[in-house]
């Protein structure tokens, strides 16, 4: 989707992150975070180790409590929920741990009916159907769906969780560093699914990452964290311009450059 | 959650109306309203789908599985008011399908395989178990030849977890047998004015068997667990590979000093218990039957031969031996997820104190026969 395309829907908002302030004893992650993620857009939170992506993202999924500041989701400020609200929410957000997180004790086609049994009143065979959708969907090979985690690849692992991410068909997807520890082929073809899988469901992705090729292929906007701030906040190409001496270093280091060369290329 | 609720049913005139939201939510109750349609088996039916409005992969799905079935059964059937939107999400629900239908059903296993799978499990498991204890024997000697290079630190930490912090326990436990044992012996002796045989009753029982065996499975329920979960958790982060790759045995780093340490530990254990136990029966002895602290002490010295109290010890390092490989080995047989951490762990606690008992049972016969 690009920027005219947009012009003509208005846009909504899902997500608003205003002035954000997190801190874990005297160390501080966030000093002041706002960002805004549109409807049906792919937005990417970058930056380096530990300036507090994974923090945001946990956050905005209310596993943690910010310090200080406000989140909006759905228009709904997550700190004004009760019980119902939050497991309304839960219901249409799905999550993609770095690591899977796949439980361990269970196959591939139970972890992906997991959600769908706890939330849903559906025949048993209802439900398998439609794990076993959501894995086909995933392009996690059909051979292995009874398969324990611990039997599986991690790219396989990636994929099966995604599946169990996507069971309740959620609007809005989270994923935490997808490509992290892939070779390039498998992080390009979850790239490929990602995008595929936007376009499918018409899904909002969240995506979390440092991954500099996944940023150019996939992201709408992308927000780069540092120092606890937003450092800039656009698309590739107007973050590649920008003046700020750490996203300069990010975007033009030897891989930032190689990757930005690649994705012009690919234009 | 704006829309109205999802329904399917037939018109009069014999299409079949869909309307309302298949979404997820509705899910259920539309699967309801699907096994009570009538069965058709022949003639056309039009789907009139134009009154849906939302559609999920859930709901796509539903619908799609409703279309085979009506198909299946014999029927024609054309779609009717399909928005652009649904139709793309109805083709790739129907792609994505299509991948599914490689999937093979799993053949089940016979039982005849299953016993077959069952028993050799068991001739493995025992082949692994020996090939551990062979291991961990000859690590064990040629570090006993070089003494320098057993792991003391290890050893001493394991020494103050698995001895010294156990002392309150096993305390606490013996103190409570000796009071049951003079107990249930008072109410026997005072019928024949033996008052003074519950010497006799609570040194030899405490000494030879409880304390041992107490203390034996209290260690094993405590340290064999630990021991298991320790290096199971470690085997699923990979540590035992990565000590491996170092260069430094899991057995003499992992297994040696927890097994020396529980033998000085439970030996010690065991003569503490021992005290504490004797110590719970003068008590009962001195209320129920007024047998007076010197009295017991007295009788003790006479009646208790000394060999009773080293037969009693003399039984702990070889349980302690047994527990620590028990619990190392399950440790060890840990695979994969987490789930297995937990079953090795329970499978080391039950089998250290099932060999523990046998073992006693066995010296019991052995001890007999020799008339000790």
């Amino acid at each position: 989707m690009n920027a005219d395309a947009k012009l003509n829907h208005p846009r909504t908002r899902l997500i608003e992150v205003n002035h954000i302030q997190t801190r874990f004893g005297a160390a501080v992650v966030h000093e002041d975070v706002s960002l805004a993620i549109d409807k049906g857009e792919v937005f990417a939170i970058a930056g380096g180790n530990g300036c507090g992506k994974s923090v945001l993202m946990r956050e905005m999924i209310l596993l943690q409590q910010p310090t200080g500041g406000e989140i909006k989701i759905f228009g709904q400020n997550i700190k004004s929920m009760n019980e119902a609200d939050i497991a309304a929410l839960r219901r249409r957000c799905g999550v993609l741990f770095q690591h899977g997180a796949l439980f361990s004790s269970l196959n591939v086609i139970d972890n992906v009916a997991v959600p769908l049994r706890e939330h849903t009143s559906l025949s048993k065979q209802l439900i398998e159907e439609l794990s076993l959708l959501k894995i086909a969907s995933t392009g996690f090979p059909m051979a292995s769906v009874t398969k324990y985690p611990n039997e599986l690849s991690g790219g396989m692992r990636r994929r099966a969780a995604l599946a169990r991410a996507m069971a309740l068909d959620p609007e809005l997807l989270f994923l935490d560093e997808p490509t992290s520890g892939l070779d390039p082929i498998s992080a390009g073809g979850f790239d490929e699914l990602t995008q595929q899988l936007r376009e499918w469901f018409h899904l909002t992705i969240v995506i979390i990452t440092h991954d500099l090729d996944s940023l150019w292929r996939i992201a709408d906007r992308v927000a780069v964290l540092g120092n606890g701030k937003v450092l800039g906040i656009g698309t590739m190409s107007e973050l590649a311009t920008s003046m700020d001496p750490l996203i300069h270093e990010y975007f033009y280091g030897p891989r930032g450059r190689a990757a930005r060369e690649q994705a012009w290329n690919r234009k | 959650m704006l829309y109205e609720a999802a329904r399917i049913s037939f018109t009069p005139n014999g299409t079949l109306f869909c309307a309302g939201a298949w979404t997820l939510d509705h899910l259920a109750e539309l699967e309801r309203q699907i096994l009570t349609l009538p069965k058709t088996t022949v003639g056309h039916i039009d789907f009139e789908v134009g009154a849906i409005d939302a559609l999920d992969t859930s709901g796509a799905w539903l619908l799609q599985r409703t279309l085979k079935q009506f198909e299946g059964d014999g029927c024609t059937i054309s779609l009717k008011g399909l928005s652009n939107d649904f139709a793309t999400l109805m083709q790739t629900v129907a792609h994505n399908w299509t991948q599914t239908e490689q999937l093979q059903p799993l053949q089940p296993t016979g039982w005849m395989a299953r016993v077959g799978q069952f028993a050799w499990s068991y001739v493995v498991n025992v082949r692994k178990g020996l090939a551990f204890v062979g291991e961990t024997a000859t690590v064990s000697f040629s570090l006993l030849t070089h003494a320098n290079r057993i792991r003391w630190r290890v050893l001493l930490y394991n020494l103050q977890v698995d001895g010294l912090n156990a002392l309150p326990i096993v305390g606490l436990l013996s103190f409570l047998m000796g009071i049951v044992i003079a107990y249930q012996g008072a109410e026997q002796l005072k019928t024949f004015g033996a008052n003074i045989f519950i010497v006799d009753l609570v040194g030899i029982a405490l000494l030879r068997e409880i304390a041992p065996l107490i203390t034996a499975i209290l260690v094993a329920g405590r340290s064999g667990s630990a021991y298991a979960a320790q290096i199971g958790a470690m085997t699923v982060t990979e540590e035992l590979d990565a000590l491996r790759a170092l260069g430094i045995s899991p057995t003499s780093l992992l297994v040696v000093p927890r097994a020396l340490a529980l033998v000085i530990a439970l030996p010690l254990l065991t003569v503490f218990a021992n005290a504490v136990g004797v110590f719970g029966g003068m008590l009962i002895a001195l209320i129920q039957l007024g047998v007076t602290f010197s009295e017991f002490l007295n009788r003790f010295e006479y009646a208790i031969v000394l060999r009773h109290y080293l037969i009693g010890i003399g039984k702990t390092p070889v349980f302690a031996v047994i527990i620590a490989l028990v619990g190392c080995y399950q440790g060890f047989q840990v695979s994969g997820g987490v789930d297995s951490v937990g079953r090795h762990t329970t499978i080391s606690v039950v089998q250290a104190i099932f060999l523990v008992i046998v073992t006693d049972a066995f010296f019991s016969i052995l001890f007999n026969w020799w008339g000790v």
